[in-house]
């Protein structure tokens, strides 16, 4: 066939070379995953255990467990999710099925664009302004979880609108000619064919409000609570802010104390977006049409 | 011979409004809500922000004092001055730095997911860089704390190693995920008959890149590192934790820093509700609004721009 002449050799050396930097490239970037969370395991793994997840913090926070922390975080988490994804969802729906291709939609588009843009410490202004202040709702739950809805929201909403196009236009054709309405059709068939996508975006959600701090530091997360909250109108502890406060807040905390915190907070985060994207897999492969 | 019409429909008979109509009707309102939801909550952040810091605004609010003095001295009990030079300054040079970090990172593997990588290597990538997305500001601030602060320390010989080094690298890398995939959707964009082309004149695939593919998606990349200006400038933990937090106009790498959004985190729980400084915290907000408003305005432009060509 082909001889390999001088310049096709060339081009080959300079193709592989091209390769392996860039691969290079994004091996480096994506090494720090594995790094931190190697780091985290090592120097905190050994704190972690039953008792460190169900036990109050004593000294100061110096020592004992973390789990006011983290039943707060769970008490945020869920009322949150309470409120974004009716919310998150119905707004879906409007922009996907009801919404007319115009400039109001596009401005409803550019809203959510600009919601997911906005810095996380002034979505904690908007709490203290509004739910704090305007509404007294005082530090509290309530305050932090709508904050944090808020804030979130468009998460739920951009992987809603998207599991609910990647529907085929033609099922509902086929459910309109039958004479439904169009509430009919998203109820019977859009949605059932679209709740395992949705799904996938609440997960998500899960993940990123876990892991938030600034919107909760002055809404209704407390540094040092040594009791549960008792309604949505208590301050509560929460994770992500008991990592900041004894990272840095709090003299004497043992080495191994913080990292174990981190530890927990970022096992919590990359297990429910592991999740996630482990069903999004799983539902591409699935996928009938 | 006189045609008779066949029966027209009653008014009543006509109108098919039935129970369903009426709950079709009632939901569409109900979505309606929730899709306006969206415009309200961004219009409302504008609100309740600028009430909060509306009597700094209106009263003392000096232009020249406020983006020019570069002394932030608001415990002082005499004369407290509002200057917040040095914190733009700070995070100016903080994302700057990490824009440095992120252009190349994010660029490099951009195109490697999107041109070089194939099957299971490609996934693999993709899901990391996602996992790389998901961890908190306030894991990374930790991490700039105790893995980066040492490491810096002891690779530069200096004191401290809070500083802007420390949190541009830190930013950086929370920036590049974003980016990586956003810079990807931008290279897949180009239609691959451009590639075609390129190659049956003979192009090697870097020419294909470099040449054909990168200038085609340009707009797309720039929105791209458009949204990752907007990232580090409005993340908070992080720069919290990494810079350093001491009022300086950075003369080197290793000076520490303070940024505008660590200002107001650090600073809103001491201050009392109503006072000057409480209201100048949220003045900052909206400057913080107004400009990551801009960016992301300007990133969707020009990112929506190449998708209707």
């Amino acid at each position: 066939m082909f001889e390999e002449t001088e310049l096709i050799a060339r081009n080959k050396r300079i193709q592989g070379l091209y390769r392996t930097l860039l691969m290079m490239v994004t091996i480096l970037l994506v090494l720090p995953v594995l790094v931190i969370l190697a780091t985290l395991v090592y120097k905190g793994g050994s704190i972690i255990s039953m008792e460190f997840l169900f036990t109050d913090p004593v000294d100061g926070m110096t020592a004992g467990g973390i789990f006011p922390a983290l039943f707060g975080t769970v008490w945020l988490v869920t009322l949150a999710l309470l409120i974004s994804v009716p919310l998150g969802v119905a707004a879906a729906i409007y922009l996907s099925e009801y919404a007319a291709n115009n400039w109001f939609t596009r401005l409803i588009n550019l809203a959510i664009i600009n919601l997911a843009g906005v810095p996380s410490i002034v979505h904690a202004l908007f709490g203290v302004g509004a739910f704090v202040i305007f509404f007294k709702f005082g530090t509290s739950i309530l305050a932090a979880s709508m904050t944090l809805a808020i804030m979130t929201l468009p998460v739920v909403i951009v992987a809603t609108k998207e599991s609910l196009q990647s529907v085929p236009y033609a099922f509902r054709e086929a459910c309109w000619n039958m004479g439904a309405t169009r509430w009919q059709t998203v109820r019977r068939i859009v949605l059932p064919n679209a709740v395992s996508g949705i799904l996938t975006g609440v997960i998500l959600e899960v993940s990123r409000t876990t892991g938030e701090t600034a919107p909760i530091m002055f809404t209704g997360a407390a540094f040092f609570l040594p009791f549960l909250p008792e309604s949505i109108f208590d301050q509560t502890m929460a994770l992500s802010l008991h990592l900041f406060v004894v990272a840095t807040q709090v003299p004497g905390v043992p080495d191994a104390l913080p990292y174990g915190v981190a530890l927990v907070l970022i096992s919590m985060v990359l297990l429910m977006n592991s999740l996630s994207i482990a069903f999004r897999i799983y539902l591409r492969n699935q996928k009938k049409w | 011979m006189e045609r008779t019409s066949p029966a027209q429909p009653t008014a009543a008979e006509f109108d098919r409004r039935n129970l369903d109509w009426y709950i079709d009707k009632l939901v569409q309102i109900l979505v309606f809500i929730g899709g306006i939801s969206a415009i309200v909550f961004i219009i409302g952040i504008f609100a309740f922000v600028t009430i909060e810091g509306a009597g700094f605004l209106l009263d003392d609010f000096s232009f020249k004092e406020f983006f020019l003095s570069p002394f932030w001295e608001p415990s002082d009990e005499d004369a407290p001055e509002y200057g917040i030079l040095a914190l733009v300054a700070g995070t100016a040079s903080v994302t700057g730095l990490a824009m440095i970090v992120a252009i190349p990172f994010s660029l490099g593997a951009a195109i490697f997911i999107g041109e070089f990588a194939t099957g299971r290597t490609r996934e693999s990538l993709k899901v990391l860089v996602e996992l790389l997305a998901a961890i908190p500001s306030v894991v990374w601030g930790f991490i700039g704390l105790t893995i980066m602060n040492p490491l810096i320390i002891d690779l530069f010989d200096v004191p401290v190693g809070l500083n802007v080094l420390n949190a541009g690298v830190i930013l950086g890398l929370m920036a590049a995920p974003i980016m990586t995939s956003i810079a990807e959707d931008a290279l897949k964009a180009v239609p691959d008959r451009y590639r075609e082309a390129a190659e049956a004149l003979g192009a090697t695939q870097w020419e294909v890149i470099f040449k054909t593919v990168l200038p085609a998606a340009k707009n797309g990349l720039l929105g791209a590192v458009l949204l990752g200006v907007g990232r580090g400038f409005g993340e908070t933990m992080a720069v919290l934790m990494a810079t350093g937090h001491s009022v300086n106009i950075p003369d080197s790498l290793f000076d520490p820093v303070r940024a505008l959004t660590a200002t107001i985190a650090a600073e809103l729980g001491e201050t009392a509700v109503g006072s000057d400084h409480y209201q100048v915290l949220f003045t900052i907000g909206i400057f913080l609004f107004l400009v990551t408003f801009v960016i992301n305005l300007t990133a969707d432009l020009i990112v929506r721009g190449i998708r209707d060509q």
